[in-house]
């Protein structure tokens, strides 16, 4: 995973809640066994609107979204963090985030962060009034910056250090690989098996 | 000190606590996979050269793409078959046992499961899908993952977490006659919100909890996520051991008594604190059906669509009047008065053979409704034979109903079990997302004895309408 210290880009005010995952990619797009090319799956039942935020330059060349409380609710669908980073976000900012979503941004890259609903409602207007914007996203510092406005945002301390650190968490968790094989002895004879078959 | 289910079953399985901001790391008892959120996660082991640890452990089905009718031909859609078809070669070059498309065991992932006894009181389910919260219902802490999880679980057995909070969501009481679990889980949405559960394992207890047979608590946990909640439980009590007795993979002879031992020690400590409590009263609950765009968005349904003029909150205000454009609905009008032009009985909520039962009772004799469609799926191969030797496919098929093969179908309109752009369902499934069941499609979330009674008068209904 890339590292990520700080972005800045321009910002994509989407005015709606309970965004969720069948919006972000609806399941038609999902079929694909490869890990590129959802940009086009992106937000697509709204692309066919020509008013809808995307459609509509600068919002177009946008990388920082922000968007109303509980984004990214519903599927476990990981192919919505892919569709948003392979369009060219980089940070979605809301108020509140689904867990797995924000799980799933975390193992990506994509920054949840974090914001007060009350500094979600000043960057909307502030984009709207003035689009084409530039959003700073510090992760060092933890704070959104915009023109004159700063707000600081949250998330997750270790997700912070693994996205600072761009680490692998699988790799992470290989380094206890003794405590993995120590608890396996240890379980229980008669937990199931789902008898796997032998490899061809 | 007392502790809650959440965190006995938690503590058995942390294989090293983290220190500071890093987290536990938890052990995986059971991984499901299936053709969507896996092949990107399959790559990746092969990329890092890393081996499946535990394919023991591990059980892959086909549900969320294959197509309900004529499942002998190839599928027809290239992209769908490609999927299947790498499934098919991931299983076969990591020693994956799979249930593919036409085996006696073939169905929805969440069906699957606990029908084989796989799901057991006090394991760790995980699966790359978020209704992974359904294996709950066994006293198991059962929650969806993201693809780059599941690779991690693939190349590990683990996964670092955070502990999740807890949240009790009593409900006492007796149901009346006519009112389901999925009327349970609808109201306890609407009133805690899809974002009240984030962060929380929901336990589900109480009198009219324990009153629910196992198929009907896999139906409460599995819409947890439809809370935001991470995953919901139920302590395991008599009702689930003689569910698991004697199916392929629970334990026998010695083993059996040792784990029903252990599984009877799997309950909430009297005196242990819950982060959030709720409370239901199961005497007021009746059929509940939703109205918009978000399972939240439900109401009793012999109320009327609400008036967004009337809600405070201004994001749930501007949220109604979004969803009441999309639905085309207005304001004022009954929801019985709500025609349908599809009913779709179904899904991991509610395709399991109890549901077809139920529905089944209430379409005999009766006809689906002139310009109405109605397909029945079953939630597996194994399901679908028991409907069948119970002749319950009679039933739909004198009723006018489609009988087809088991699947995800419409629930999430990925094969070809689709709404057109406008047209309207009563569904039996778990999510009322605008598109979900089709581009422009407009869903109704409903219990089977509702959906069963919306086909024959074709207007939202439950089957007191039909007396």
């Amino acid at each position: 995973m890339e590292a990520f210290t700080t972005h800045t880009g321009v910002g994509v005010p989407l005015r709606r809640s309970n965004v969720d995952t069948d919006q972000i990619i609806p399941a038609v797009y999902l079929k694909r066994v490869t890990r590129s090319g959802f940009e086009d799956g992106l937000f697509a039942a709204w692309r066919g609107d020509e008013q809808f935020v995307l459609n509509r330059e600068p919002f177009r060349a946008g990388s920082v979204l922000v968007a109303g409380p509980d984004f990214g609710t519903g599927s476990s669908r990981e192919h919505a963090v892919w569709a948003l980073m392979d369009y060219g976000f980089r940070v979605v900012i809301s108020s509140r985030f689904a867990d797995i979503f924000r799980g799933n941004s975390g193992k990506q890259g994509l920054v949840a962060a974090q914001c007060e609903q009350s500094d979600v409602e000043l960057l909307w207007k502030l984009l709207e009034n003035e689009p084409g914007t530039e959003v700073t996203v510090d992760l060092t510092r933890n704070t959104v910056v915009a023109k004159d406005f700063t707000a600081p945002f949250t998330i997750d301390e270790y997700t912070r250090w693994r996205l600072l650190e761009g680490l692998d968490d699988i790799a992470l968790t290989l380094r206890h690989a003794d405590d993995i094989a120590t608890f396996e002895r240890n379980r229980p004879g008669w937990l199931p098996n789902t008898e796997p078959v032998p490899v061809s | 000190m007392s502790r809650t289910l959440a965190e006995k079953v938690w503590e058995a399985h942390v294989v090293r606590h983290g220190t500071g901001a890093e987290p536990d790391l938890l052990y995986i008892d059971l991984h499901l996979l299936h053709e969507v959120t896996s092949p990107q996660a399959f790559d990746g082991l092969r990329q890092a050269g890393r081996p499946l640890r535990r394919p023991d452990l591990t059980i892959a089905t086909e549900d969320h793409n294959v197509p309900t009718v004529d499942i002998e031909l190839p599928i027809a859609d290239p992209v769908s078959r490609t999927q299947v078809e790498t499934l098919r070669k991931n299983c076969a070059d990591f020693g994956v046992r799979l249930h593919p498309m036409g085996d006696a065991e073939q169905g929805i992932v969440h069906v699957v499961g606990p029908q084989l006894g796989l799901t057991q009181p006090g394991m760790t389910v995980v699966c790359g899908d978020s209704h992974t919260s359904t294996h709950g219902a066994f006293g198991a802490l059962a929650f969806g993952i993201g693809t780059s999880e599941v690779e991690h679980v693939m190349a590990t057995q683990t996964l670092p977490l955070k502990p999740f909070k807890t949240m009790a969501i009593t409900v006492d009481g007796t149901l009346r006659p006519g009112v389901t679990a999925k009327d349970v889980i609808l109201a306890v949405i609407a009133r805690i919100g899809t974002g009240g559960g984030q962060g929380y394992v929901l336990e589900y207890r109480g009198s009219a909890i324990e009153a629910l047979s196992m198929e009907a608590r896999m139906t409460v946990c599995n819409m947890s996520i439809e809370a935001g909640a991470r995953a919901g439980m139920i302590a395991p009590d008599q009702t689930t051991f003689d569910y698991l007795r004697g199916r392929p993979h629970a334990p026998s002879g010695a083993d059996w008594d040792t784990a029903v031992e252990y599984w009877k020690s799997l309950r909430t400590d009297e005196g242990a604190e819950f982060d959030a409590e709720v409370h239901l009263d199961a005497d007021d609950l009746t059929p509940f059906v939703t109205w918009g765009t978000n399972p939240g968005q439900g109401l009793p349904l012999s109320a009327s669509v609400p008036d967004p003029e009337a809600i405070v909150d201004e994001n749930e205000r501007v949220a109604a009047e979004k969803a009441l454009s999309y639905m085309g609905l207005t304001a004022g009008t009954p929801l019985r008065d709500i025609h349908v032009d599809t009913v779709f009985l179904g899904s991991c909520t509610n395709g399991r053979i109890e549901d077809l039962r139920a529905a089944a009772d209430v379409l005999r004799g009766h006809r689906v409704a002139e310009g109405v469609r109605m397909l029945v799926v079953p939630g597996s191969m194994r399901v679908r034979a028991q409907a069948e030797a119970e002749g319950l496919h009679e039933v739909f098929l004198a009723a006018g109903a489609e009988w087809r093969q088991a699947g995800c179908s419409m629930c999430l309109g990925m094969n070809p079990d689709q709404l057109k752009p406008g047209e309207r369902s009563a569904s039996t499934s778990n999510r009322n997302f605008e598109g979900r069941q089709g581009k422009g499609g407009r869903t109704h979330l409903v219990s089977p004895l509702v959906a069963a009674a919306t086909a024959v008068r074709g207007t939202l209904s439950s089957p007191a309408d039909l007396v």
